[in-house]
């Protein structure tokens, strides 16, 4: 624990400047968010609490708006507003809204009838009577709401990472999908404690007197901007190609660090999450992506791999890898696990992707039609002689060699089949392995050897840019430790690749990541 | 001056207010008198224009108040809610000072009037600077009436002003007000649905019943020439204690025997109601005996209680023989 903290301070003051940077974008995307959900939800909750009527529908639009899941709304402004800050703060100003608008309705509609009727009686004109009767009773109740907003504000904006607009987040998905606990706990500390600091200063804020309200109220608007002035949009690009990594690629040596290291590539970059990464980079908002070679929105939109002439990328060829113990007890399931060997290589996989990514054609279908064009495919004999549990990994193409091996099995055994799919990530389904719950599912060595043995980083470093040394490595260290044995590699590779688009790279004649970073000092 | 001709207000199916007209004399106290709901409220916000009404006419000193804008009219017409409604985020003096703000008076004018009225109403002089929570009913009630006060304003509304006070702050203040000068100046329309406290603070009575005008009059009218069978009713149980109250000394002074005058005793205007003298005398300790003036004939009668209810009962019965 005390080394735990010691290495977590360390990457702090490490990384003090990106902390200090990703803090100040946090507060920015929060405030500017706020400050726009304020101008619009106070004057719409004033509206609704002078017109009763439209009160149930204006309140009902942002009750749903607020349902949303966050990270679909963001999904949603990608094709309105592209990436980057806008999307994010137009989110998070929808965020914001509910609780503004709720609070400054119910906050104005609760007053004490008879006060505004004296106020009505002593001759107050209506702007009279909101500015200096509802709004200063009803004070308490809207910062009650704008607190909520700010507090949601906070939590909502570590996922604008996600769209390349920053913030706190960056560290917190990057440590994520690195399981790299200090770099998680860098991110999500420090917005812990934006949160509970702005909620804890909006309370007392909330609890002073209407006297001295007056003079804070004058304040927050400045305070809002100045903490929005802090948002300063990364606009200074150097060169014309722009790169959107994934947080894991930003932190490993196989993905950003290796390709400054190895490389001395310097390119602008945003982090962005794999979702709506391609996308971006189809519409022109990116030029250089990270991505995966088998991944089917490569052929969806159009984009072609760079070549690692360097070998930064260490292999990920696919394997089933199968508990010894159910190899033992369910005689030929090698045989028959087998039969993929060697029979799908990276165009081929890619094509199987796009057609489930993009297509929305079944991974059983997509499955069952590649065995039958390979000659693979028997009808299933529907045995019971004992069943046979697949696992897969939570994306698209683990949950078509789950469905091919399922076919495998039923057409060509005995044996009966069941899938415990979409099995979370790495971890998930190597314990699940491990803990007996199911008896194989496909792996790739790389993640194999860098995820799940994490050997001594020179040992890997020397082994993982030869994909032969890479399996045999994997092949006998997991037999060895785990009792799990690799079968036989199933032929693609799905590595960590550079991808541009494809008519970008013919026409700056970039193929290769070395030829890329030509390209970037020449200009 | 004010007129209501013909007014009538429908809150939906209800009636509030059908029909009514009459009109107020500068400087008199007409109190609306009548059952919950009988449309007292309404007929007395429709006055500086709280509720607007369906039909009919209402105007002040010969102009109509639908041409003028309703928060001018209002700011020049003094207004005490029943249920008070101070501004609970304003001090006493930010209360008070609501219209002249409105109105734009300088700083010290306002310290000024605002100073004079805490003294007139008889609230703390510490009280400037305090919430309305912080100040008991009756303050409250108080600081509302100065409040409506402050500008001076020629017309003065007041619904149920002592409605939420308990009956020993209620007669306090009652009396106070009926004594407070600047008030003797007004034209002051007053609702309440209290017999007592209509009959101790009206020139004139207008009793209503389901949005409509029973009677109007003086109390003494009321009392004697009830205009229908409504209107003796709604007094009955009243009576004998309102009759105390409306009669005086002068009304009876014809059965009030005629004694020597032996020693100093202190006189009492003839205009005195029978029950003030009743209190007077039962409270003394002079021998039971006061003396009274008529100041139109200078004839002085030196009487006990006894002289003082035995004339009175001699009254009631020429009245109702009447
Ligand atoms: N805003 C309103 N909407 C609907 N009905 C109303 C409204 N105001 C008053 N009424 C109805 O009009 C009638 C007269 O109401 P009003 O308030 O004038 O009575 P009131 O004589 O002042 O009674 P109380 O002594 O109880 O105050 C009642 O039947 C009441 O229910
Ligand atoms: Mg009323």
């Amino acid at each position: 624990m005390i080394e735990q903290q010691q290495s977590l301070w360390s990457f702090i003051t490490e990384q003090a400047d990106k902390l200090l940077a990703q803090t100040l974008q946090h507060l920015g995307l929060t405030f500017i968010s706020l400050l726009l959900a304020i101008a619009i939800g106070l004057p719409l909750g004033i509206l609704i609490a002078r017109r009763g009527k439209l009160a149930g529908s204006v309140l009902g639009v942002a009750g749903v708006l607020q349902t949303i899941p966050s990270i679909a709304l963001l999904g949603f402004m990608i094709p309105l507003l592209g990436i980057g800050a806008k999307p994010a703060i137009v989110a998070l100003l929808i965020y914001a809204l509910l609780p503004i608008i709720r609070n400054t309705y119910t906050g104005i509609v609760g007053i004490d009838r008879h006060i505004i009727e004296a106020a009505n009686a002593l001759g107050m004109s209506k702007t009279q009577i909101l500015f200096r009767v509802e709004l200063p009773l009803a004070m308490s109740v809207i910062l009650a709401g704008i607190r909520t907003a700010t507090v949601i504000n906070v939590g909502v904006a570590t996922l604008a990472s996600f769209i390349a607009a920053g913030g706190l987040g960056e560290f917190i998905f990057g440590g994520i999908s690195l399981n790299n606990s200090n770099m998680i706990l860098a991110g999500a500390i420090p917005a812990a404690l934006l949160a509970v600091i702005l909620d804890f200063l909006l309370s007392r804020v909330q609890k002073l007197d209407f006297r001295k309200l007056r003079k804070v109220l004058y304040l927050i608007p400045l305070l809002i901007l100045l903490l929005g002035g802090f948002y300063l949009l990364p606009a200074t690009y150097g060169s014309k190609l722009k790169a959107g990594f994934t947080p894991e690629f930003m932190g490993r040596q196989d993905g950003d660090l290796g390709l400054k290291s190895v490389y001395g590539l310097e390119i602008p970059t945003t982090v962005i999450s794999d979702a709506v990464m391609y996308k971006a980079a189809y519409e022109g908002e990116l030029d250089v992506i990270s991505g995966y070679s088998t991944d089917g929105r490569l052929k969806a939109f159009g984009l072609t791999i760079l070549k690692d002439d360097k070998g930064i990328f260490p292999p990920y060829y696919a394997a089933p890898i199968v508990r010894q113990a159910s190899l033992d007890k369910f005689s030929g399931l090698e045989d028959v696990l087998n039969l993929l060997a060697g029979k799908i290589n990276d165009s081929l996989m890619t094509d199987l992707n796009y057609r489930t990514d993009y297509l929305k054609q079944t991974p059983e279908r997509v499955a069952k039609d590649f065995l039958i064009r390979e000659g693979l495919y028997k009808s299933p004999r529907n045995g019971h002689a004992g069943i046979v549990r697949i696992g897969s990994k939570i994306f698209g193409e683990q949950y078509i060699l789950a469905e091919m091996y399922r076919m495998l099995i039923k057409g060509n055994t005995e044996y009966d089949v069941s899938t415990k799919t979409g099995l979370g990530g790495t971890k998930i389904c190597f314990d699940a392995l491990m803990n007996d719950q199911i008896d194989f599912y496909p792996e790739y060595t790389g993640t194999g050897l860098l995820v799940l043995l994490q050997p001594d980083p020179r040992v890997a470093k020397e082994i993982a840019h030869d994909r032969n040394r890479t399996y045999s490595y994997v092949k006998t260290t997991f037999q060895k430790k785990y009792q799990i044995r690799w079968l036989k590699p199933i032929g693609f590779n799905n590595t960590y690749a550079l991808m541009m688009r494809k008519k970008q790279s013919e026409a700056l004649n970039v193929s290769t990541i070395t030829a890329l970073k030509k390209y970037i000092d020449r200009n | 001056m004010i007129t209501l001709a013909d007014i009538s207000k429908n809150f939906g199916s209800t009636r509030a207010v059908n029909e009514i007209s009459f009109t107020v004399r500068e400087g008199e106290t007409l109190i609306l008198l009548g059952t919950s709901g009988c449309g007292k409220t309404t007929t007395l916000k429709m006055i500086n224009r709280l509720i607007e009404p369906d039909s009919g006419t209402i105007s002040i000193n010969g102009q109509a108040i639908s041409r003028e804008k309703p928060e001018f009219l209002r700011r020049r017409i003094g207004y005490v809610m029943q249920n008070i409604g101070l501004f609970p985020h304003y001090t006493v003096a930010e209360n008070i000072a609501v219209v002249p703000k409105l109105l734009k008076w300088n700083k010290e004018k306002t310290r000024e009037r605002i100073l004079e009225l805490i003294e007139k109403l008889r609230l703390p002089n510490d009280c400037m600077n305090l919430f309305p929570h912080q100040l008991s009913g009756g303050q409250q009630q108080r600081v509302g009436l100065a409040r409506a006060l402050v500008a001076d304003p020629a017309i003065l509304l007041m619904d149920e002003p002592f409605g939420a006070l308990d009956n020993v702050t209620r007669s306090g203040i009652q009396s106070e007000f009926k004594a407070l000068e600047e008030l003797k100046r007004k034209t002051i329309v007053m609702v309440t649905h209290d017999v007592q406290e209509a009959f101790e603070l009206a020139d004139r009575i207008c009793l209503m019943d389901c949005g409509k005008i029973v009677q109007i009059g003086a109390p003494k009218d009321l009392l004697y020439k009830p205009a229908s069978e409504f209107a003796r009713k709604f007094l009955d149980s009243q009576r004998l204690a309102l009759e105390f109250k409306v009669v005086t000394i002068k009304d009876i002074w014809e059965f009030l025997p005629v004694n020597i005058l032996r020693g100093k005793v202190n006189a009492l205007s003839a205009t005195t109601d029978v029950w003030s003298a009743m209190e007077i005398l039962s409270s003394t300790l002079n021998d039971k005996v006061q003396l009274f003036s008529d100041p139109e004939t200078q004839q002085t009668k030196v009487i006990n209680f006894q002289e003082l209810s035995g004339a009175f009962h001699s009254y009631k019965q020429t009245r109702s023989h009447d």
